[in-house]
């Protein structure tokens, strides 16, 4: 009994020692935790909460070609780097509004040449490497090297010198441009912030262009997106998992992204990606056509599909308008007569069935467009484009107009000819892979039919379409799509520009073809440098009009945006804009936890 | 004769079959390029005799169907509207053979258009579509075997008859034709052709590619009936007094070859058929919009037609008849040629 004070003292000290320890130890974590909260800027997202793990399953058509943002020029492949990289300044896919995303704060200088841009603090690469201001010097530098021949370098040359790039401190960038440029932040979207030390060191080389296949391994290949590299099997799937670095929380202050794991399937065609999502191998579905979201909303089951209402996609016939010199065909020069002619064009358009392609084509589920700001851009539509009815009354004065004249061919049809009275007959391209256009072309046929015109449709498998529109120019007109990737008009800038390479009907001119492509040019140059919206929307509205007037784009029809999800997808919310259900992939959740084992 | 009677039984019923498609003019109720856009995708419509009131009607008739509104393919039959069908009643006008013109169709109905096989997604008539696509597929079957044959015989003859070295080019040519994925090399060969194709040149193509393909295998097939036939006691003799080679072909030897070839006419024409379809489905056929039973079919590619619209196949049952035909009268024929061949010749027909 004796013992006891001692024992009890001695235990007394043993206690204080292991609380003071204790005490210690939990300091130590508070400092860190404390440093940490100060080097680590998470970006809060509004939203509903959702459960973490699972995984998500999405199907491509087809492989991507890469992962390296420089070389990615397939819509597969931005895709996939879409969730793998971020940006500085990011584009709400709902709003279609800026948003800060790696720079959490940007200023502008009065005169709209410097944009000065201050970076999250604590932000890690997917491989858990540091990310500062160096890496954007770097990026930027990689982009703007000729050698590199990255598709964003056009971007960042304006005025015809690029974008000079300075740092501040580790935190702060500045952009300096020659002159005002009107796009403003929304440059910065989708300009993927590059690793420097994974990267420099082939960039030296020269030989940036070759690395990022989809065979990297996946601890040679990192990014700040909300997914990184797990597993690839060639032809059948690449498997991305969370990037624990991620620089977004939800509301309750969970880090993003909610699933571990997300899959993109291969398959062959959008048929294919229709059975997969219905046999509940996938878990959302986008880009549906009109007819396969029918068939998905007939026998829901499990999933819920829904439109998103019109989209940025806008398709168009074009005729060929080409100076081809010396290697037309007296026969090509005899169409290309007709094609020259403004009145013809009208004609042509005032002749096409833009609200049966809509009801035929779409079913209903897309607008019918006369100009090229696509309806689900809201901000830039111009309210004052004429949108003449059909007619083919005014389609068949105005050809009269322009010495066209009608005869009776043995058969009882009337036939069109021209002054020459040579019978007007071409062809119309389309892409033998995409059903809707075939069926646009079709109708257009039958259209042109009522006028006298002999149209023939000509399927053409699309790169050698393509190949006969930019390169070697044979053709006579073609119906194509143009998806638009932002809501800001000058993601179209060249098929405005008449230098520009995708200025379907005359591409890549030296000088611009006609007084009115001249006049175009110069509004398009005018309002890069303007410096508010409503001077940019007035020179825009203005060039829309001169291109209604001309017709050498017949804008047809815009369909909706349509895609579905499993009903245990939580976040679903499909935006008008690429990429349109994996925009808020950090935040989509499966609300039954990870359980979505395929049916 | 019992045999014979099969044979003519046959013929019979194919000239039926031909006829409706030969007079698609006359037979189908609309022009099968026409355009109805305000019914895409229309189900058939169900001819009636008796109403919703119970009445009986010896005149067949149809009810007008109406868009469910808010839809863009579901059509409610509108009972208050019955449209009675009308024989030899004039309609679209149309050229018969090519040379008569008229305006009288087999049938129809007065307001309204009736569509029996249903629309496609242009609102064209489906029923019209399958009668005038059956013109260009069977023409080309039957024009793609009659060239098949004509080449194989000559070849087959030459070969067989003079021997040596032209047989030997001819037949390891013969192989080699037989050996080509022919398949891969028409798509090669539509690549080099001009971009667009008028729907005669495309026909044109057709029976050219058919017949090229083809003509290796009956030409096996002379050879070796010549072979048999030039060493007979008959040709033997005719040659002992002085027949010349050409005289010797043309009235001892070929007329052996006839018989197999009427047969294997009888089933390469609905062979030849098949593959003027498959040949269309394929977009390598005559370009839209004139219907042939390969590009009528071609719309089942898209997974959407296949689950939703069950009339869209119907092209691909219009067929049956004529291949059924065509393969009785081949085994009519077997039947009639010998008696004792019967179990050689189907060996080589089917080789």
């Amino acid at each position: 009994m004796r013992d006891r004070p001692g024992t009890f003292a001695r235990h007394w000290i043993l206690v204080r020692l292991l609380l003071t320890f204790f005490a210690l130890c939990f300091l130590a974590a508070f400092i860190h935790a404390q440093q940490n909260n100060s080097k680590e800027e998470l970006l809060t997202l509004p939203g509903e909460i959702g459960r973490s793990g699972g995984r998500l399953v999405v199907s491509l058509r087809g492989e991507p070609k890469t992962l390296n943002p420089l070389i990615a020029a397939d819509a597969r492949s931005r895709e996939v780097i879409g969730v793998m990289q971020a940006d500085l300044i990011h584009i709400n896919r709902a709003t279609q509004l800026t948003e800060p995303a790696l720079a959490k704060s940007w200023k502008v200088s009065t005169d709209g040449l410097t944009y000065t841009l201050v970076l999250r603090t604590g932000l890690k690469f997917s491989d858990g490497q540091p990310m500062d201001a160096d890496d954007v010097l770097f990026t930027f530098r990689v982009y703007l090297d000729e050698n590199t021949h990255a598709p964003q370098r056009d971007l960042l040359i304006v005025g015809g010198k690029p974008i000079a790039v300075r740092k501040l401190d580790a935190q702060t960038v500045v952009f300096q441009f020659t002159k005002p440029y009107g796009v403003g932040e929304r440059l910065f979207d989708g300009l993927a912030i590059l690793p420097r030390h994974l990267l420099e060191k082939s960039f030296q080389e020269g030989k940036l262009g070759q690395i990022g296949s989809l065979g990297t391994a996946a601890n040679q290949w990192a990014g700040l997106g909300p997914f990184r590299l797990k597993e690839y099997v060639a032809g059948q799937r690449l498997v991305l998992e969370r990037n624990p670095y991620y620089w977004k929380s939800d509301g309750s202050g969970n880090r993003l992204p909610y699933l571990s794991e997300l899959v993109f399937l291969f398959v062959p065609n959008a048929d294919a990606q229709v059975l997969k999502f219905q046999s509940g191998e996938t878990d959302m579905i986008s880009q549906l056509g009109a007819e396969n979201f029918s068939v998905l909303s007939r026998q829901q089951n499990g999933y819920t599909v829904s439109d998103a209402g019109p989209g940025l996609e806008y398709n168009f016939l074009f005729f060929n308008l080409n100076d081809l010199g010396e290697k037309a065909s007296p026969e090509m020069q005899r169409k290309q007569k007709w094609f020259r002619e403004v009145k013809f064009r009208q004609a042509v358009s005032a002749a096409a069935d833009r609200e049966a392609i809509v009801r035929l084509v779409y079913q209903g589920r897309g607008a019918a467009i006369w100009g090229l700001v696509a309806p689900g851009n809201k901000r830039w539509g111009d309210a004052n484009l004429p949108r003449p009815p059909r007619s083919l009354d005014r389609a068949r004065a105005l050809l009269k107009e322009a010495g066209f004249s009608w005869t009776t061919g043995s058969n009882g049809e009337s036939t069109l000819q021209d002054s020459d009275g040579k019978l007007v007959e071409f062809s119309i391209l389309t892409s033998s892979s995409n059903a809707d256009r075939s069926k646009m072309a079709a109708l257009l046929q039958d259209d042109l039919k009522q006028l006298g015109m002999r149209v023939q449709v000509v399927p053409l498998e699309f790169r050698s379409l393509l190949d006969r529109v930019t390169q070697s120019k044979e053709y006579d007109a073609c119906v194509m799509g143009v998806a638009s990737y932002d809501a800001d008009p000058n993601s179209d800038i060249n098929v405005w520009l008449s230098s520009g390479g995708t200025h379907l009907w005359n591409p890549s001119q030296a000088h611009p073809a006609t007084p009115w492509e001249t006049e175009i040019d110069h509004l398009i140059e005018e309002q890069l440098s303007a410096r508010t919206f409503d001077q940019r929307k007035k020179l825009y509205d203005r060039a829309q009009e001169i291109l209604a007037e001309y017709q050498p784009m017949i804008f047809l029809a815009s369909p909706d945006i349509l895609a579905g999800a499993k009903n245990s997808v939580g976040n679903f919310h499909p935006a008008v804009l690429e990429p349109y259900i994996l925009w808020n992939v950090e935040q989509l959740f499966l609300k039954n936890g990870g359980e979505n084992a395929p049916r | 004769m019992i045999r014979r009677r099969n044979v003519r039984l046959w013929l019979l019923i194919l000239a039926i079959l031909h006829g409706i498609i030969l007079c698609a003019g006359f037979s189908a109720p609309y022009d099968p390029i026409q355009q109805d856009r305000k019914n895409p995708y229309l189900p058939p419509m169900r001819p009636h005799f008796v109403d919703v009131g119970r009445r009986l009607h010896l005149r067949p008739f149809v009810y007008a169907v109406q868009l469910r509104p808010g839809t863009f393919d579901q059509y409610v039959e509108d009972t208050t509207q019955p449209r009675p069908l009308k024989f030899f009643l004039p309609g679209d006008r149309y050229r018969l053979f090519g040379l008569f013109q008229s305006r009288f169709h087999l049938f129809g109905a007065d307001s309204d258009r009736v569509y029996l096989l249903g629309t496609d997604a242009f609102g064209r008539d489906q029923l019209s579509r399958i009668i005038f696509g059956g013109q260009i597929s069977l023409l080309a079957g039957f024009l793609g075997s009659c060239l098949t044959l004509l080449i194989g015989w000559c070849v087959g003859a030459v070969s067989g008859y003079f021997g040596g070295w032209r047989d030997d080019v001819l037949m390891r040519l013969a192989e080699l034709f037989l050996a080509l994925p022919w398949l891969y090399l028409l798509f090669a060969l539509r690549a080099f052709l001009p971009l667009t194709v008028n729907p005669l040149h495309a026909f044109f193509l057709i029976v050219a590619v058919l017949a090229g393909v083809g003509w290796a295998r009956p030409a096996r097939l002379v050879r070796g009936i010549v072979l048999s036939a030039k060493e007979r006691d008959f040709v033997r003799a005719a040659r002992g007094f002085g027949a010349s080679n050409f005289y010797l072909l043309r009235r001892h030897i070929l007329p052996e070859a006839s018989s197999v070839l009427l047969t294997q006419a009888a089933i390469l024409i609905p062979q030849y058929v098949l593959a003027e379809m498959t040949l269309s489905f394929l977009g390598l056929g005559v370009p839209e919009p004139v219907p042939s039973w390969g590009n009528l079919l071609s719309n089942l590619q898209q997974y959407s037609v296949l689950v939703s619209y069950w009339w869209m196949y119907l092209p691909a049952l219009a067929m049956v008849p004529f291949f059924l035909g065509y393969l009785g009268l081949a085994s009519a024929l077997q039947e009639r040629s010998d008696p004792y061949m019967i179990e050689r010749r189907s060996l080589g027909s089917l080789a």
